[in-house]
């Protein structure tokens, strides 16, 4: 299954069951384009995956807008008991994450494959 | 792999003036010119980076505040190396819209994991100098410091 939007490159899944989504986001992610980043994110939870990963590892940029997308959407799947994990962020966006300390709140991994098999 | 930008002359203390609608879209273009000033006065990348999230925050906050999501309001803004022999950087923004209280313009507690709220908290953690001046006509200046 693949779909796309303006701040989601792609969604796949990795096995035919559908318990592992891969959301690949891409771009700059501000004021402007979190909106639709945060509608997109929210698609594949239809499915009631077991674990859901945002692949960041063509954004860019993102600012505080950005990470509120990503709170809102740790505030659903906690709810869903839908295992997140954030993949592949950038120093830059990384470095969002520090300085608001939500690198402490998300799961953080290197890339899409740790986040797997983790 | 890329080395950093070494400038090889003062960068001038000319400003550099830009005019914007309060309309989202405008915030990328801000960012580029922003992040070029930036190499040229010899920010290295990481501070460039906290720079150029700083003042897309606060250009967030007024489009969102003092606006209210009105996108064809006017803000104007100013780059300026203040630094002397020493470069520092220090970015005004102007607009023309509601006034916030100043006091009431600070961080929240981090610990209350919540979307929002966050942009006074990483402009004064990216930012050596962040201040608010309410102007006699109208709307408010903003002015944020850097030094390099």
């Amino acid at each position: 299954m693949t779909e796309t939007n303006n701040a989601i490159r792609n969604i796949r899944w990795i096995d035919p069951e559908k318990t592992v989504v891969v959301v690949e986001a891409s771009g700059e992610i501000d004021l402007h384009r979190s909106a639709a980043f945060q509608e997109a994110l929210l698609k594949p939870l239809k499915h009631k995956p077991q674990r859901m990963i945002v692949d960041m590892t063509d954004v860019s940029y993102m600012d505080s807008s950005g990470v509120a997308s990503l709170v809102k959407l740790l505030s659903r799947v906690r709810r869903d008991k839908v295992d997140l994990k954030l993949a592949g962020l950038t120093p830059r966006v990384q470095s969002v994450f520090e300085i608001t300390r939500l690198d402490t709140v998300f799961d953080l991994y290197p890339g899409v494959q740790e986040a797997i098999d983790s | 792999m890329e080395g950093e930008y070494r400038p090889v002359v003062e960068f001038p203390d000319t400003p550099i003036m830009m005019s914007i609608a309060s309309v989202p879209a405008h915030l990328p273009p801000v960012r580029s010119a922003l992040e070029s000033v930036c190499k040229l006065m010899g920010f290295d990348e990481s501070t460039r980076g906290d720079i150029v999230l700083a003042v897309d925050e606060a250009l967030a906050n007024v489009i969102k505040h003092a606006y209210h999501g009105q996108n064809d309001k006017p803000i104007e803004i100013t780059f300026r190396n203040v630094g002397g022999g020493e470069s520092a950087l220090k970015i005004e923004l102007r607009d023309w819209g509601e006034q916030v209280e100043t006091s009431n313009i600070k961080s929240r507690d981090l610990d209350d994991v919540r979307p929002g709220g966050l942009g006074v908290h990483i402009m004064s953690r990216c930012m050596n100098e962040v201040s608010y001046v309410h102007m006699p006509d109208g709307g408010t200046l903003l002015t944020m410091i850097k030094t390099l």
